[in-house]
């Protein structure tokens, strides 16, 4: 998929890319009002009834990836590439379903919450301001946390070791 | 004059105490006690600066003109080298920028949480993340949120998800920001440590398993990223897998946190807080004679014009 998205991109013009915009918009409207994630195939079913006839030449039902390529637009992959896109921004979830994938659109509380920590995660005195539930470890406290689990006492106990050879 | 070192000397010690009292006091008190006592033994030592670089200043002749007193008595009866005035001085002009900066940083961290705190809708205040992270955190705000990535609640069951929330939720319930903030205000970074002891506790007795706390603390620093080290923690590392033991007194603070939840919870112990009371008065209280002392002096230096 990202050779495609190296390959297919820069050779577009300002009116296609201003086209793949709406349809990306398009595309994450489906997914929102989608009932379980869908796979690109199924994404492509549903946004052929949806285009509007300027958008498309004829509205007619798309099905499946013959139509689409004798249509010579809005292809499998093109639909792919623009999912594939929309989960790179992190507005797309996926799961894998066999040989590809399946898409959810992120709700708006868990898109809010991502791109706040990744503000938050720039910038030096949030670590403060955030309680985290645990610190990164260094190798020395993880070798001894192994020992403090593994021992019942609760003394640090065993072989340290065997223990880092667990997890 | 020993009583004017005395302000600048306390907290020094504190500081080396620090440490040792986070780890055997109750964690609430501990909190209490470090914070309060941070922000008092801070305003006592830059009391104490700004009375010595007050008797430096003290000596020049312009002041001395200005508020109509004997510079000949004043410098007799000064007992301050003029090198520990200047000293003192530039001391309390850094840590006056210092704690400037640190209030401007923190509070803008403060107000970007509750406003991104705000902006999330969440469902019992808690939001679940996509993506691969493995992370959890409450985001102070009105009211704050507790952010969990899918990820980390999918390794975890029911009971352990359980035990995360509780000590979250205990971070939001009692401000503990406001602790930290406090603290770290006044140079006191162990209070980091003892919120986050004080939320285990809290954690603890919502799930009455204190080990079940300690477990899912130690599955999820483990789950984690390890933290990337300077070379001095290279030679640790190296140390640490020599000797067939590896000893609490020098771990970071997961590893403590687990260790003392794996042991009886503690107790309070009245006699040491009291102690620390103690301490903390005497650096006031000799900033309070020392102020006494500048005072008098200038009083005599009046008087004697």
């Amino acid at each position: 998929m990202i050779i495609q998205a190296s390959f297919w991109f820069p050779v577009r013009t300002g009116a296609e890319r201003r086209a793949a915009g709406a349809l990306e918009a398009e595309i994450l409207a489906i997914l929102r009002e989608a009932d379980g994630p869908l796979s690109p195939g199924e994404v492509r079913q549903q946004l052929g009834p949806r285009l509007a006839p300027g958008q498309q030449a004829d509205g007619q039902q798309a099905d499946g990836r013959q139509a689409g390529a004798q249509r010579g637009e809005l292809s499998y992959s093109t639909v792919v590439t623009i999912v594939t896109r929309l989960h790179a921004k992190g507005l797309l979830a996926r799961q894998r379903a066999g040989r590809g994938f399946t898409y959810t659109a992120v709700d708006d509380a868990s898109l809010a919450a991502s791109r706040m920590r990744q503000a938050l995660g720039s910038e030096h005195d949030h670590d403060a301001v955030l309680s985290r539930f645990v610190s990164g470890l260094s190798g020395r406290d993880a070798r001894l946390l192994r020992q403090l689990l593994a021992g019942d006492t609760g003394a640090p106990d065993g072989d340290p070791g065997h223990a880092g050879e667990q997890g | 004059m020993w009583l004017l070192y005395l302000p600048l000397v306390i907290p020094a010690l504190a500081g080396m105490a620090a440490r040792p009292l986070a780890a055997r006091l109750e964690p609430r008190h501990a909190t209490w006690l470090l914070t309060t006592a941070a922000v008092a033994l801070a305003a006592c030592s830059l009391a104490a600066l700004a009375l010595l670089a007050a008797y430096a200043a003290a000596r020049a002749p312009l002041l001395a003109a200005v508020g109509d007193y004997s510079q000949e008595v004043m410098r007799r009866g000064d007992p301050i080298p003029a090198a520990a005035g200047a000293a003192a001085a530039l001391a309390l002009t850094g840590a006056a920028v210092a704690v400037t900066v640190m209030f401007r940083t923190r509070a803008r961290a403060l107000a970007e949480s509750y406003r991104r705190a705000a902006g999330l809708q969440a469902e019992d205040g808690i939001v679940v993340v996509p993506g691969p992270a493995i992370e959890a955190y409450a985001l102070p705000g009105g009211p704050g949120r507790i952010v969990v990535s899918g990820r980390l609640l999918d390794c975890l069951d029911g009971r352990r998800r359980a035990a995360l929330i509780a000590h979250e939720q205990a971070h939001l319930a009692s401000r503990h920001h406001l602790f930290t903030t406090v603290a770290r205000l006044a140079a006191a970074r162990s209070v980091d440590y003892t919120v986050e002891r004080w939320a285990d506790e809290h954690a603890a007795a919502v799930t009455s398993d204190r080990r079940l706390v300690a477990e899912t603390i130690g599955q999820v620093a483990l789950l984690a990223p390890p933290r990337p080290r300077r070379t001095a923690g290279m030679v640790l590392g190296i140390t640490g897998a020599i000797t067939p033991r590896v000893s609490l007194a020098w771990a970071g603070p997961v590893p403590r946190r687990v260790a003392a939840l794996l042991t009886a919870p503690p107790r309070r112990q009245t006699i040491l807080l009291a102690a620390c009371a103690v301490i903390v008065l005497m650096a006031g209280v000799a900033a309070l004679l020392a102020a006494r002392d500048l005072h008098a002096l200038l009083e005599l230096a009046q008087g004697s014009r």
